[in-house]
């Protein structure tokens, strides 16, 4: 091998050369990990280019892994009837996953060998990639459990349509979905490759209902990472659950193991809620500073509270300013969305920021691309934003343009293929 | 982002300065610009890099170190009247006050935990040749502003008040044509203030709400819920409301306007208000009106489009005697781009005071009426820094 090897592993390039190079990659990926596949999930690797995640587990990938700074993500809809057609694309989605979140092919033979007159079975605009952080996380949407494939008595209680919140001007072609896949990564090409191979292993049983690209993060999900910002300039998200928070994972993240019994498959999962926030960006830059500041709640330089410290300062929403008037307005957007404002409440946020080009009328199509995991979403998000939709006062420059629920199984335990346990 | 160790090296370096705001300004000082300067309030003092500075535009960054929060003036020689002052400086915060000064003595006050005098010092404005209008005459007119401003906000609330009542009696008594008129004229007045109307939380929702804003469990009530019953052709399989509910919804809606005439009577307007106002309105057109939004059952955006127009124009007519005097290049801005978009809209008149209804417009005629509210609203947007500043 002549190429220079990634800081953790080997380069696609490298990995996917033939039969002798594929078992050196196999060696060197489960050096590069470390503690296993089995546990890589929850002990996450630092992040980088050459990083790599293990797609089983106890928990579902790219959830409390460092948030990456790249996504593609995408709903399908199930064309087939076929219960066996079900089970086999997510039992082939699985293998395609895990074999990629290594760095290799999409198929076992990769995207430049296998039968010389047949395509490919990878698409090959990852060669030479590193494996890029990627991770790919699978959940099933509401309507997958409504009968077609025998699946109903299945469906955890609160896996539902999410209701109309005020305003909400949702676009049909941008919401719900029978299945999704999250793909995030630290170079886009890696996850647009992701998506672009599972979508192809899924013709004729599955068709791509809507998809969705971002960029820069707009969380960190790790206490090393910094608080990045959104589109409107502001630190974002400083209160999130990190990985290292274990007991509030399992209190508001993890699905507990007995928490759904109609759903025993969905245990160690998580609920995956996904909104499409536009942002009027032009609006918004018209704002004065001190406006967007009381809008938001926390300084624009530092990101800290307005009722002062650092960024990580505890809010003091009691202290007042001037005239007596709470120094942090009730119905900023740190107000609206801290815990004691919703029963204790926390969510797992795994944002990104996006931009599709321009509108008709020459203004940004731009925002964010929300991603929350939490355990429920009719205690967890569904009172939230509920409230946030009614009282927070930057409520006047977001408009919710599509919606999702999707319930991520954890990922197949060793010797298991994906989903097995839906269909068990 | 700046980094840890950036932030850590510029901390290490100047003890006084806050984190990434207090660098920025740091730097200036460092500059040496004299008129901008660094204030340190803690809990027992007021620490300013500089007691004097050339006349003009004057820049103080006030960090505040103290466990209280803070609040930091700019008083005349009289240590009585405020020529500037920056409030709620939460601990560890800092914030800048920019404002004006021409020649003369000052009185600094740096004021934690909100009571008393404040910590006080002399504070010297030095001749630097700069025109810097005369403040006295600046408070006339700001004062004439404001009662101007709110003569025209109760004028308009007392004709809502006249013509929701008129209109309410034609469409209770199934007048639907002469309703549909008056739909139109009587929203023109909400439109002129519609950043005062839409004000308060508890009316706002009852009175202007569009179909997708109302929440589960809550009824749809006001002007839009009427207005789909008067035009329910895009409506899929509408029906229309009985005698007995329209009643009830006009009655509603009259009520809730006498609630807030009520109110508007007792609003008085300060000067960054009603400049907030103006470009409140501006916001309004930009993301309800140009997009068809606000009138989604009968189509008549345009006249919303020009009562917003109209509102924003009073405010900032108001105003321009000030901005004349503050900021003559950001006035002459504002009004050109102001006629500019006067003349588009007049390109879409029908009849003497109506419009085309939005359907009528082109992509292309949509994109330009929407390309002069941007260039209208950026500067606008510089108008309540500059009439306070």
């Amino acid at each position: 091998m002549t190429e220079p090897e990634a800081t953790e592993g080997l380069s696609r390039r490298t990995l996917l050369r033939g039969g002798i190079a594929a078992a050196a990659g196999a060696a060197a990926f489960g050096a590069g990990f470390g503690t296993g596949r089995g546990t890589a999930a929850e002990t996450p690797a630092p992040g980088g280019a050459g990083a790599a995640y293990a797609f089983g587990g106890p928990h579902p990938a790219g959830i409390v892994t460092p948030a990456q700074d790249r996504l593609h993500f995408a709903a399908f809809d199930v064309t087939s009837r076929s219960r066996a057609d079900l089970r086999a694309l997510l039992a082939a989605w699985g293998d395609a996953a895990e074999r990629m979140m290594r760095g290799e092919g999409a198929g076992p033979a990769g995207p430049t060998s296998g039968p010389y007159d047949a395509p490919p079975d990878d698409t090959g605009e990852a060669i030479g990639l590193p494996p890029a952080g990627l991770t790919i996380t699978i959940g099933f949407g509401p309507s997958l459990f409504d009968g077609r494939f025998g699946l109903a008595d299945r469906r955890p209680g609160p896996l539902r349509r999410l209701p109309h919140f005020p305003g909400d001007t949702l676009d049909p072609a941008r919401s719900d979905g029978d299945l999704c896949v999250q793909a995030c990564a630290d170079d886009p090409q890696v996850a647009v490759h992701a998506v672009r191979n599972l979508a192809r292993i899924g013709f004729g049983t599955t068709t791509v209902r809507w998809s969705q690209l971002g960029f820069g993060r707009t969380s960190s999900t790790t206490s090393d990472q910094v608080t990045p910002r959104n589109l409107f300039g502001f630190k974002d998200g400083t209160a999130n659950i990190k990985a290292d928070e274990t007991a509030a994972l399992d209190q508001h993240v993890w699905v507990g193991a007995d928490q759904y019994p109609e759903a025993p498959w969905f245990a160690g999962g998580s609920f995956l809620v996904s909104r499409r926030i536009s942002m009027t960006i032009e609006t918004w830059d018209q704002q004065s500073l001190r406006d967007q500041e009381n809008i938001i709640g926390r300084s624009k330089s530092e990101g800290a509270p307005m009722s002062g410290g650092g960024e990580f300062a505890e809010p003091d929403f009691a202290l007042k300013g001037r005239g007596g008037t709470p120094i942090i307005d009730a119905a900023s957007h740190v107000a609206m969305a801290h815990p004691t404002r919703n029963d204790g409440v926390r969510i797992l946020r795994r944002g990104y920021n996006f931009v599709d080009g321009s509108t008709h009328l020459g203004r940004l199509d731009a925002g964010l691309f929300f991603i929350a995991f939490v355990n429920d979403p009719t205690t967890h998000y569904i009172p939230m934003q509920t409230e946030m939709a009614k009282r927070d006062l930057l409520v006047e420059y977001l408009r919710h343009t599509g919606s999702g629920l999707f319930a991520v199984p954890p990922g197949p335990r060793p010797g298991e293929r994906f989903a097995d346990t839906l269909f068990a | 982002m700046k980094s840890p160790h950036v932030l850590a090296a510029a901390l290490g370096a100047t003890a006084t300065v806050g984190l990434l705001a207090g660098c920025t300004s740091n730097d200036k000082a460092a500059k040496g610009d004299p008129r901008h300067v660094s204030v340190t309030s803690s809990a027992d003092a007021c620490e300013l890099t500089a007691t004097s500075a050339p006349s003009g535009h004057l820049t103080f960054a006030v960090k505040n170190t103290g466990s209280q929060v803070t609040e930091f003036y700019l008083l005349a020689e009289d240590g009585l009247r405020i020529v500037g002052e920056v409030e709620n400086i939460g601990p560890g915060i800092t914030r800048e006050l920019v404002t004006t000064a021409g020649p003369g003595t000052y009185v600094t006050a740096c004021k934690p935990g909100m009571k008393g005098a404040g910590i006080r010092a002399a504070f010297q404005v030095d001749d630097s040749g700069e025109d810097v209008a005369p403040t006295g005459d600046v408070a006339t007119q700001v004062k004439q502003a404001t009662k101007n401003y709110q003569a025209y906000v109760r004028d308009q609330s007392a004709q809502l008040l006249t013509k929701t009542v008129q209109f309410a009696d034609a469409y209770k008594a199934g007048d639907d044509d002469r309703a549909r008129q008056l739909y139109t004229d009587a929203r023109v007045h909400w439109e002129r203030i519609e950043t005062v109307a839409e004000s308060f939380g508890d009316l706002d929702p009852r009175m202007d709400a569009r179909e997708a804003d109302v929440e589960p469990g809550q009824k749809w009530t006001g002007w839009h819920r009427m207005e789909k019953d008067l035009w329910p052709q895009r409506a899929k399989g509408y029906t229309p409301m009985t005698p007995a509910q329209r009643t009830t919804m006009a009655n509603d809606l009259v009520a809730n306007t006498t609630t807030l005439d009520k109110r508007v009577r007792t609003m008085s307007f300060t000067v960054d208000q009603i400049a907030n106002g103006s470009r409140g309105l501006l916001e309004e057109v930009a993301t309800g009106k140009v997009t068809g939004e606000e009138e989604y059952w009968s189509r008549t955006d345009l006249y919303d489009f020009q009562a917003n127009v109209d509102g924003a124009r009073v405010a900032f007519d108001g105003l321009r005697p000030v901005v004349d005097k503050r900021n003559p290049a950001l006035a002459k801005t504002i009004d050109s781009r102001f006629v500019a978009l006067q003349k588009l809209l007049d390109k879409h008149r029908q009849g003497d005071t109506g419009f085309v209804g939005y359907d009528a417009l082109t992509p292309a005629q949509v994109r330009e009426l929407a390309d002069a509210v941007t260039a209208l609203s950026e500067p606008l947007s510089k108008l309540t820094a500059a009439v306070v500043g």
